[in-house]
C-alpha cells in the first residue's frame, strides 16, 4: 500500500489539492502526521455534513416569474431575461463564495463535479430559480446516493428543459435526454462499454415521454395523456417501463459503476484510470446501491492516488486556478464577482457548460488563449498589490495602500471590481520568508514544494524579492499542474 | 515542438518519399494552379451540433420531404431554388451571389458507413478520418502536415482555431487558439520558449510546454498593423471570427516565410431537437452572411483564389421531424464549398427519401473522406491515403 500512516507536508498538500483547492500552510500543518486512511475519513466526513455559509439569494423565495408565453411585449420578454441573466449571476457569485470561504472544499468539488456530471446551461433553460433549485439537488446528493441523484436529476425541471424531455410525446419521442442519459450520465459511449443500440434509444425514449414541466411555477410535472403506455425493450429487458424503471435498468448494468468511477478516477486521481481498479472500487460502489462516499473513500487510498508519478499529473481547472489562488495566498477581497468573470474567460462560465457533455477537462482546459488568460489572472492579482517603482506616475490604478491586511488595490475583470489585499509577509513567515527579502535557495526551494506540483521548468532572476517572486513562481507552466 | 522532430516522425518520411519518388499525375497537376501550395488556405467551418441538411438544401420537388417534414418543412415559394428539384434555405441568400458566380459547391448526402449518432463520437470521426469503428489520435489536417504539406514551409503556425476550445481537425498539430490576433500578440509575452520541452516526462507539463512554444512562435509571425478592410463584417461571434480568419490572412505575404496555411471557425449550435426554424433560420443567416464577408475581405487582399472554404458537421438530422417542432440526430447531410478555385454546381446525390435505413435516417451518397481526398490530392498535393486514411475517389469540384 502507498497510502503513507505518518503523511508528509507535500503528501498532506497532495491530499488537500486533490480533495479540495490549493491548501494555505495552516491547513496543511493540521494533517502532517496523520495517516491517509484517518484524514481521507475525516475529509470525508466533513463534506457529507457540509452546510453553506452564506444565506440563499433573495430571488430564491421570490413567486416564480410568468411564464415567457404570457408575456405580451418583446420588451416584457427581455426584460425578464435580462433579470434571468442577473439572477443567474448572482447564483454564481453565491456558489463562487461559498468555494473561496468553505472549510469543507471536497463538498464543493464534488457539487461542482455532478454539475458538469449533468451538464445543464441556463443559456437554454433560462429560469434562474430552475438552476438554483438543480444546484441544492447537486449539493444534497453531493457525496450522497448517485442512484438517487440520478432519479432526481432526470426529474428535474432544468434538466427537463435542456434536453428537451419536456415537450417529448408518444406520437414521436424526442431522443435528446434518452441518449445522453445513456452515453454521458450512466453507461458512457455505445461502442466503449456502453452496450446499448440505436433501438434501446428510441425505447428509452418512449418510457420518459410525459415527463414534463409545469410552466406555471416550473415544477415537475407528469402528464399521463401523452406517456407511451406500450410495452418497451431496453437492454434486453421487456415491460412496460417508465423513466424511473429504466433508470433502474441502467444502474443494474456494470458499465454504470465503471463509467463513474472512471469519471472520478481522472477528476481525482491521474488522467488515465487503472481499469482493473475501476472495476473493483466500482462493483463495491454498485453494491452500497451507488453510496458516493464509498466511492471516493475507494479511490483517495488507492496506490495510484499517492504514487510519485501521479503528482502534477492533472491540470487545474479555471475554478481550481482562481480559487486556490486566492485561498492559498490568502487574498482578501471586497467582491467575488471580477472571480465570476475570471473563470468565465478562463472557459469554465458556472451554469453554462459548453454542451451536455460538460468541460472536458485536462488537457482540453489548455490552449494558447486559456493559458495566456491563466497567466495573466496570476499576473494581475499580484501585480495590483505589489509596489511600483514609480507610483507617483499611476497612482490611482496602484494605490499602494500599506494596511494591517497587506497592500490593497483594485483588481478589475471587465465591468467588475474589488479591492483585494495581501499580506505577503504573512504568506512568507511560515517558510522564513519577507516580504522585502530576496530569498535564498532553501526558500526557493520550499516555495516551489508550496506553489508548484511538479520541479520549476523556469529560472527566477536573481534579486526577485517578495511578492514579485510569488508572482513569478505563478507564471511558471508547472503552477497549472495539482 | 521542434522541427527536428516533425523530420523524425515516420509518417513524414514516408510521405516525402512518396512523393518524391512516384509523384502520380495528380501531385503533378496541383503545381500547375496559379497560387503555389504553400500560399494555399484551407479555412474549416464547424457546423456544430449537427445541421439539418434537409432543410438548408430542401428538396422541394420531394412529396415525401413535405410528408416528413409536416410542420417544419419549408414550402417551395420560400425557397431560393437552384434548380427543379433543390432550393436554399432564404436565409441563404447572401450566398447566392457565389452560386452565380458558380463557385459554389454544394455535396449532397455527405456521410460515412455505420453511423455513430452520438456527437461527440461522430464529430471525432470526421475530424479524425476513421472509420466508424477505428480511434486515431490524429486529425485529419494534421497527418497532411506529417504527409508533406507542414514541411514546405515555416509556418506562422500550422493552424488557428478561431473562437474553438478543441483542436478539432487539427489535433496534434502545431496550432493555436485565438479569438483577436492583436490581443493575442499582445498577451504572447507572458509566455517563454522550453527548449527542452519534449524531454518532459510528465504528459500534462509536456502538453503546457508545447503550447507555450506554439504561442512564441505563432505570436512572432502575426505581429504587424492591423489591415483596414472595406468589408464590413457582420456583428457577432461569427462575425468576429471571419473578421479575425481575414486580419490573419492579411498578416500572411505571398512566398514568404511563415503564413496560416489551415484556420477553423466554428458556428452553432445546430442541435435543433425542438422548435427549430427560428434558431436555425438565425444560424444559417449568421453562416451566409460570414462566408459573404470572407469572400469579400480575402477578394480585397487578393488572397480568394488560393483560399478554399469548407463546411463539416458531426451530422444531418432524422429525416421525420419530432413531435416537439424539432429534429433529432440523424447521418448524411449537404456540404458547402467555396472558393476562387472552386467550381460550382451541385455534386453527389441527394439521399432517396422514400429508402431509410432502420433508424429512419437518410443513406449516405458521397463519403465526407472522398472531398478530403480531393483537398489532399489537389489542394496541397500531398499523399492522401496517409490524410483520410484509406483510399477513396476524390470529387472534382476544384477547377483544373
Amino acid at each position: 500500500m502507498l497510502n503513507p500512516t505518518q503523511m508528509t507536508s507535500q503528501q498532506a498538500r497532495h491530499l488537500l489539492v486533490r480533495t479540495g483547492f490549493a491548501p494555505t500552510q495552516a491547513e496543511v500543518d493540521k494533517l502532517v502526521g496523520k495517516s491517509a486512511q484517518q484524514a481521507v475519513s475525516d475529509i470525508i466526513t466533513a463534506a457529507v455534513a457540509a452546510k453553506p455559509k452564506y444565506p440563499v439569494p433573495a430571488f430564491v423565495s421570490q413567486p416564480p416569474p410568468t411564464p415567457a408565453n404570457q408575456l405580451k411585449t418583446v420588451d416584457e420578454r427581455q426584460e425578464q431575461r435580462r433579470a434571468q441573466i442577473a439572477e443567474g449571476v448572482e447564483i454564481k457569485a453565491w456558489w463562487l463564495r461559498e468555494m473561496l470561504e468553505t472549510p469543507t472544499p471536497l463538498a464543493e468539488r464534488m457539487a461542482l463535479f455532478w454539475h458538469n456530471h449533468f451538464a445543464t446551461s441556463q443559456q437554454k433553460v433560462v429560469s434562474s430559480q430552475a438552476m438554483w433549485r438543480q444546484n441544492q439537488l447537486f449539493r444534497t446528493q453531493a457525496l450522497g446516493s448517485f442512484a438517487s441523484l440520478l432519479h432526481g436529476v432526470s426529474k428535474d425541471p432544468a434538466m427537463l428543459v435542456y434536453l428537451d424531455a419536456a415537450n417529448s410525446r408518444r406520437e414521436s419521442p424526442n431522443e435528446n435526454f434518452a441518449r445522453e442519459v445513456m452515453e454521458l450520465f450512466t453507461l458512457g459511449e455505445a461502442t466503449q462499454g456502453g452496450g446499448y443500440n440505436e433501438q434501446d434509444i428510441k425505447e428509452v425514449a418512449r418510457a420518459f415521454t410525459g415527463w414534463s414541466v409545469d410552466r406555471d411555477d416550473f415544477s415537475f410535472k407528469y402528464r399521463e395523456r401523452i406517456h407511451d403506455i406500450f410495452s418497451k425493450t431496453v437492454l434486453g429487458k421487456v415491460g412496460n417501463f417508465n423513466g424511473d424503471d429504466v433508470l433502474n435498468i441502467m444502474l443494474a448494468q456494470a458499465a454504470c459503476g465503471e463509467f463513474i468511477v472512471g469519471k472520478l478516477w481522472k477528476e481525482f486521481v491521474s488522467p488515465v484510470p487503472d481499469t482493473m481498479e475501476v472495476k473493483r472500487i466500482a462493483k463495491r460502489f454498485a453494491q452500497s446501491g451507488y453510496a458516493i462516499d464509498i466511492a471516493l473513500a475507494d479511490l483517495f487510498v488507492t496506490d495510484a492516488f499517492w504514487a510519485e508519478s501521479n503528482r502534477g499529473s492533472l491540470i487545474k481547472s479555471p475554478v481550481d486556478l482562481v480559487v486556490g489562488s486566492v485561498r492559498q495566498f490568502g487574498f482578501s477581497y471586497s467582491d467575488v464577482l471580477p472571480f465570476v468573470l475570471k473563470t468565465a474567460q478562463l472557459g469554465q462560465n458556472l451554469l453554462m457548460p459548453p454542451n451536455v457533455k460538460g468541460w472536458p477537462g485536462y488537457t482540453d482546459w489548455i490552449n494558447a488563449t486559456t493559458l495566456l488568460e491563466r497567466k495573466s489572472f496570476t499576473q494581475q492579482l499580484f501585480r495590483s498589490i505589489e509596489p511600483v517603482a514609480n507610483s507617483s506616475m499611476n497612482p490611482e490604478m496602484n494605490p499602494e495602500k500599506n494596511t494591517t491586511k497587506g497592500r490593497m488595490a483594485k483588481f478589475k475583470v471587465g465591468k467588475a471590481e474589488a479591492t483585494m489585499a495581501l499580506d505577503v509577509d504573512a504568506f512568507l513567515r511560515p517558510y522564513g520568508g519577507r516580504a522585502d527579502g530576496v530569498p535564498n535557495d532553501a526558500l526557493k526551494t520550499t516555495l516551489a514544494g508550496v506553489l508548484l506540483a511538479s520541479a520549476a521548468t523556469q529560472n527566477i532572476a536573481n534579486g526577485t524579492v517578495g511578492a514579485a517572486y510569488l508572482r513569478t513562481l505563478t507564471l511558471d507552466p508547472a503552477y497549472q499542474l495539482k | 515542438m521542434k522541427r527536428r522532430d516533425f523530420l523524425s516522425n515516420f509518417s513524414t518520411v514516408t510521405g516525402a518519399a512518396l512523393l518524391s519518388a512516384h509523384a502520380p499525375g495528380w501531385a503533378q497537376a496541383v503545381a500547375q494552379r496559379a497560387s503555389s501550395v504553400q500560399d494555399r488556405i484551407l479555412i474549416l467551418i464547424e457546423l456544430k451540433g449537427g445541421n439539418d441538411g434537409l432543410n438548408t438544401v430542401v428538396p422541394y420537388a420531394d412529396p415525401a420531404y413535405y410528408q416528413l417534414r409536416n410542420t417544419i418543412g419549408i414550402k417551395p415559394e420560400e425557397l431560393l431554388k437552384l434548380d427543379e428539384k433543390v432550393g436554399l434555405h432564404s436565409d441563404l441568400k447572401a450566398m447566392l451571389p457565389m452560386w452565380e458566380k458558380n463557385e459554389l459547391a454544394i455535396v449532397q448526402g455527405v456521410g460515412y458507413p455505420e453511423a455513430n449518432l452520438s456527437h461527440f463520437r461522430s464529430i471525432e470521426i470526421w475530424e479524425t478520418s476513421s472509420k466508424a469503428n477505428e480511434y486515431l489520435s490524429d486529425g485529419w489536417v494534421t497527418r497532411a502536415m506529417r504527409a508533406g504539406l507542414g514541411g514546405k514551409r515555416k509556418y506562422t503556425a500550422e493552424g488557428v482555431l478561431i473562437g474553438m476550445n478543441d483542436f478539432g481537425p487539427l489535433i496534434g498539430a502545431k496550432a493555436v487558439s485565438l479569438n483577436d490576433p492583436a490581443a493575442f500578440v499582445n498577451q504572447s509575452r507572458l509566455a517563454r520558449v522550453h527548449e527542452q520541452a519534449t524531454a518532459t516526462q510528465n504528459p500534462a507539463l509536456r502538453y503546457l510546454l508545447k503550447v507555450e512554444n506554439e504561442i512564441s512562435q505563432a505570436a512572432d509571425g502575426l505581429r504587424g498593423d492591423k489591415y483596414a478592410f472595406n468589408t464590413v463584417f457582420p456583428t457577432g461571434q461569427f462575425g468576429n471570427s471571419v473578421a479575425a480568419a481575414s486580419q490573419i490572412v492579411a498578416s500572411q505575404q505571398i512566398d514568404k516565410a511563415g503564413g496560416v496555411p489551415v484556420m477553423c471557425l466554428t458556428l452553432g449550435s445546430f442541435d435543433t431537437h425542438q422548435n427549430q426554424q427560428g434558431t436555425h433560420a438565425g444560424l444559417l443567416k449568421q453562416l451566409a452572411e460570414g462566408m459573404a464577408a470572407l469572400k469579400s475581405a480575402l477578394t480585397e487582399l487578393g488572397a480568394w483564389d488560393r483560399t478554399l472554404v469548407m463546411t463539416f458537421s458531426e451530422f444531418g438530422r432524422r429525416a421525420k421531424q419530432n413531435s416537439s417542432g424539432g429534429t433529432d440526430h440523424g447521418t448524411a447531410a449537404p456540404h458547402f464549398i467555396t472558393g476562387g478555385a472552386v467550381q460550382g454546381g451541385l455534386y453527389g446525390k441527394a439521399p432517396d427519401l422514400n429508402r431509410l435505413d432502420g433508424n429512419q435516417n437518410v443513406l449516405y451518397t458521397t463519403d465526407f473522406r472522398q472531398i478530403y481526398t480531393t483537398v489532399a490530392q489537389q489542394w496541397w498535393g500531398v499523399n492522401s491515403d496517409v490524410v483520410v486514411h484509406g483510399r477513396f475517389d476524390g470529387i472534382r469540384f476544384l477547377r483544373s
